[in-house]
């Protein structure tokens, strides 16, 4: 190791003319966006939903959210992933919260890898006040066999689990996000 | 056959998570800690951005918004390379940039300080790294604001910076500053980073970099987690 880590500093309040400018009516094209399943891509269509909450209970109606997931057969459009074939997803996606705290990802569930991992979508959150991006899970309650081996989620204390499980409700699954508080959704050390 | 999982984020090189001098930290945060997540395919594959994904005048913030003229302020070229922590480029990276105007606005529609907007200047840029992991924008020298996280305080000029590297392990947004300034002392968000790593994130005056009777040239490098160079580090 020759050089030090370039330090992480948040995001603030204003890059929604840089980072979302089409979701939030800038005139700036958008290289991501909150849908991410164009129409010739197969698989089952999901609307990924939620809120984020402070420790206090309040919104964060300033974040910004990443999504990165494989396509419905579990392939990743990288070149990491030598049995990608799926171009017409690319599996990134990025959206602001509106003001209270919401989020809405149009895109596809996930398929399994592989590697003995179940169905999951990595969530990267910035904002004002976060120093550090987050990076956590999302995995879905209606794939209850993988999830109980995947090796993520088990190395997970079994009373926080809960937390990176999305619930089917119509349409798709809700997925809320506590950044601090006794409900604390889990965070990894990527 | 996975790749080389990446060096772990080095926390002290990082600001913590709650730092109450920057006070919408505090509840902003987790306080659990954080729990180790052995890099997978999830981690080492992230989104490919290549040139394809910039606009011809995107790296050009005093021109990609003109309506009626040049935008008014410090013409400066920001410049650098993109590396690893092993010093090596990061090539074909995509690099997404947004500032305050001179006078210190935001273009942004939450931005309530009453300093004028520039109609010939937006703040938003990107670029993508050559082969060597170089990257260049021309953009005007941003103005300090006041904010409202203590009384009279003010946010050094400075521009936000947001990179992807070659996985999502290594995701970067930061920001630069401008060398000599003396409000960095009293930020709290430059000075939430270990002392010993602040001057990674103040740009450095380059007259070689600049553009004679044109611009004044800033020299900013960034170093993005590099992978472990043997399995025993992973």
């Amino acid at each position: 190791m020759v050089l030090k880590q370039t330090p992480s500093q948040t995001a603030g309040p204003f890059f929604h003319y840089a980072l979302t400018p089409e979701q939030n009516g800038y005139p700036f094209r958008s290289i991501a966006h909150a849908s991410l399943a164009p129409s010739p891509v197969a698989g089952e269509r999901i609307r990924v939903s939620g809120q984020m909450i402070d420790g206090e209970g309040k919104p964060l109606g300033d974040a910004l959210i990443e999504i990165w997931q494989a396509d419905a057969s579990g392939r990743y459009a990288h070149p990491a992933d030598s049995r990608s074939s799926n171009a017409a997803f690319a599996g990134f996606g990025r959206t602001a919260t509106n003001g209270d705290g919401r989020y809405v990802f149009e895109t596809i569930k996930p398929g399994a890898i592989g590697d003995g991992q179940a169905p999951h979508v990595t969530l990267t959150i910035f904002a004002r006040g976060a120093q550090n991006h987050l990076y956590t899970r999302i995995y879905f309650a209606d794939e209850g066999d993988a999830n109980a081996r995947d090796p993520v989620l088990t190395s997970v204390p079994a009373d926080r689990r809960d937390t990176l499980i999305a619930r089917p409700v119509d349409g798709g699954y809700t997925f809320d996000i506590r950044v601090q508080g006794g409900d604390e959704t889990v965070f990894f050390d990527v | 056959m996975q790749d080389t999982p990446f060096r772990p984020r080095d926390w002290d090189s990082h600001p913590p998570l709650i730092h109450p001098e920057y006070k919408s930290t505090v509840y902003r945060a987790p306080k659990k800690p954080l729990i180790p997540l052995k890099q997978t395919l999830t981690e080492l594959t992230g989104p490919v951005y290549g040139h394809d994904s910039v606009d011809e005048l995107d790296a050009d913030l005093t021109k990609n918004a003109r309506k009626t003229g040049e935008p008014i302020g410090e013409r400066i070229i920001v410049t650098g390379r993109v590396l690893d922590e092993n010093g090596r480029p990061v090539p074909h990276t995509l690099i997404e940039i947004w500032q305050s105007n001179a006078a210190g606005r935001y273009i942004h529609v939450a931005d309530q300080h009453d300093a004028p907007v520039d109609h010939n200047f937006f703040g938003a840029g990107r670029c993508v790294t050559d082969g060597e992991g170089r990257y260049r924008f021309l953009t005007v020298k941003p103005g300090a604001y006041p904010w409202g996280n203590h009384p009279n305080a003010w946010r050094p000029a400075h521009i936000h910076l947001s990179l992807f590297g070659p996985t999502i392990a290594t995701r970067l947004v930061t920001q630069l500053f401008f060398p000599g300034d003396p409000l960095l002392v009293q930020d709290p968000i430059l000075m939430s980073v270990p002392a010993h790593a602040r001057d990674r994130l103040v740009a450095k005056l380059d007259m070689a970099a600049g553009q004679t009777g044109f611009a004044l040239g800033y020299a900013f490098d960034i170093v993005l987690r590099g992978r472990a160079e043997t399995p025993m580090e992973a």
